[in-house]
């Protein structure tokens, strides 16, 4: 009866058992990667829209509040989408006959929705409330990136749970004065504490921010 | 019994890339069947998820049954007084709201100059004027709620008691605009003398 195993053998068991591990950790750390990249996570992708909507216009420009339009931020989980004639409270008076308008007078006429693509949309398993990080102080920018100075609406973020958790790790290093909350750092009338870290464990204190609870699963996933 | 190292390579390559695949199929978890705010439905016909409420319908709560505080009336004529006590909560409140919803238009004194009247807007009246100083209260809670000749409706956006703190605020403003120095608080005083200081 000849040899099973031939002299070799050995060798092959010792380099398929690390040659294993490493294409485990491989196959891992691939998916890993190509999870957080750009065209899974859909970032600093400018998505196609029935009108092509200036926030940098609109907001820096002409310094039109967030809440003109999202006027449900303060109240509700939803920032709110503004409804068609939102748009039709300015643009039935100026740009009346802008072509790029179109879709939105058309809307208005009909009743029937502009079909906007969401940008920012969090895996239904998160129960993400705008209200309550507004109310406590965390800035619009700071998950939206500089809304005023885009052109076209994009998502700054990765949106993908260790971001979100960087700040529910760290809160005081982002929150807020309320009255700050609108603002964006590159405008004038926005001016960056001194001091980030004593602001924030003020403000953390002073807004009743239960930083015990930040990191509880079930305070996103219920 | 041989086998190709080459072979056991590419096999490893495979199996990485058809996890990796397979990780991004599953959308399931992330696209559930129910509907988000404002999110598209394929089951009715006009694709909106969310059902217009059928007219007349009144929300359990929202029956509105104080005519002064809801439509800024008393008996059909509009209200010359305010449903509750003004606070300085209420002209705070006002101020904020005021400069997110009016002062586009009306700009941040009233005059009517606002950003979007210098871009094309039709000007508005002026606060100051003798005909808006003199008009009941009540007018300013009508106009934010139905509109008033090219102003659309704010019914949606500023509730009720949000539309009384901008009336307020109005108040507030034309008080502001017609002030006599000496009447004011000595600090605010101050305060302008170094504004005038510093332009002059």
């Amino acid at each position: 009866m000849p040899q099973i195993f031939s002299p070799a053998a050995n060798t092959w068991l010792k380099a398929s058992i690390v040659g294993g591990a490493l294409l485990l950790a491989t196959t891992f750390g691939v998916i890993f990667y190509l999870g957080s990249t750009s065209y899974v996570t859909r970032q600093h992708q400018v998505r196609p829209q029935p009108v092509p909507f200036s926030h940098r216009h609109h907001v820096n420009q002409l310094g039109i509040d967030c809440r003109y339009c999202h006027a449900s931020v303060e109240t509700s989980a939803f920032a709110g989408l503004p409804p068609t004639k939102t748009c039709m409270s300015c643009h039935s008076q100026v740009w009346t006959d802008a072509p790029m308008l179109e879709p939105v007078r058309d809307s208005y006429a009909t009743g029937v929705s502009l079909e906007w693509t969401r940008v920012h949309d969090l895996p239904d398993y998160v129960y993400f409330d705008h209200s309550i990080h507004i109310n406590k102080g965390i800035g619009c920018e700071s998950c939206h990136g500089a809304v005023n100075e885009m052109a076209l609406m994009w998502q700054e973020e990765s949106l993908q749970m260790m971001w979100c958790l960087e700040c529910h790790r760290g809160p005081e290093d982002f929150i807020r004065e309320r009255a700050d909350v609108y603002k964006f750092e590159s405008q004038p009338d926005y001016s960056a504490p001194m001091d980030q870290s004593a602001l924030g464990a003020q403000l953390i204190r002073g807004y009743r921010v239960n930083k015990d609870q930040l990191e509880d699963c079930s305070i996103c996933h219920r | 019994m041989k086998r190709n190292p080459m072979a056991l390579i590419y096999t490893g390559l495979l199996c990485v890339l058809c996890l990796a695949a397979a990780s991004a199929c599953r959308q399931d978890m992330h696209d559930q069947p129910r509907a988000e705010p404002f999110e598209e439905s394929d089951f009715f016909g006009d694709r909106r998820s969310v059902r217009p409420a059928v007219e007349g319908t009144i929300a359990r709560g929202h029956l509105r049954l104080d005519e002064h505080f809801y439509t800024g009336r008393i008996d059909g004529a509009l209200a010359t007084t305010f449903p509750a006590a003004v606070t300085i909560e209420m002209l705070k409140r006002g101020q904020e709201r005021y400069d997110i919803y009016c002062a586009p238009c009306h700009s941040k004194t009233g005059d009517g100059l606002g950003m979007i009247v210098q871009r094309g807007m039709r000007q508005p009246e002026s606060f100051h004027s003798q005909r808006l100083l003199d008009v009941e209260v009540g007018h300013y809670f009508d106009v934010v709620t139905n509109g008033f000749g090219t102003m659309y409706s704010y019914e949606e956006r500023i509730d009720p008691a949000d539309r009384w703190a901008i009336a307020a605020y109005i108040r507030a403003l034309q008080m502001s605009q017609g002030a006599n120095l000496a009447e004011l608080p000595e600090s605010d005083q101050q305060r302008i003398q170094q504004i005038v200081e510093v332009e002059e």
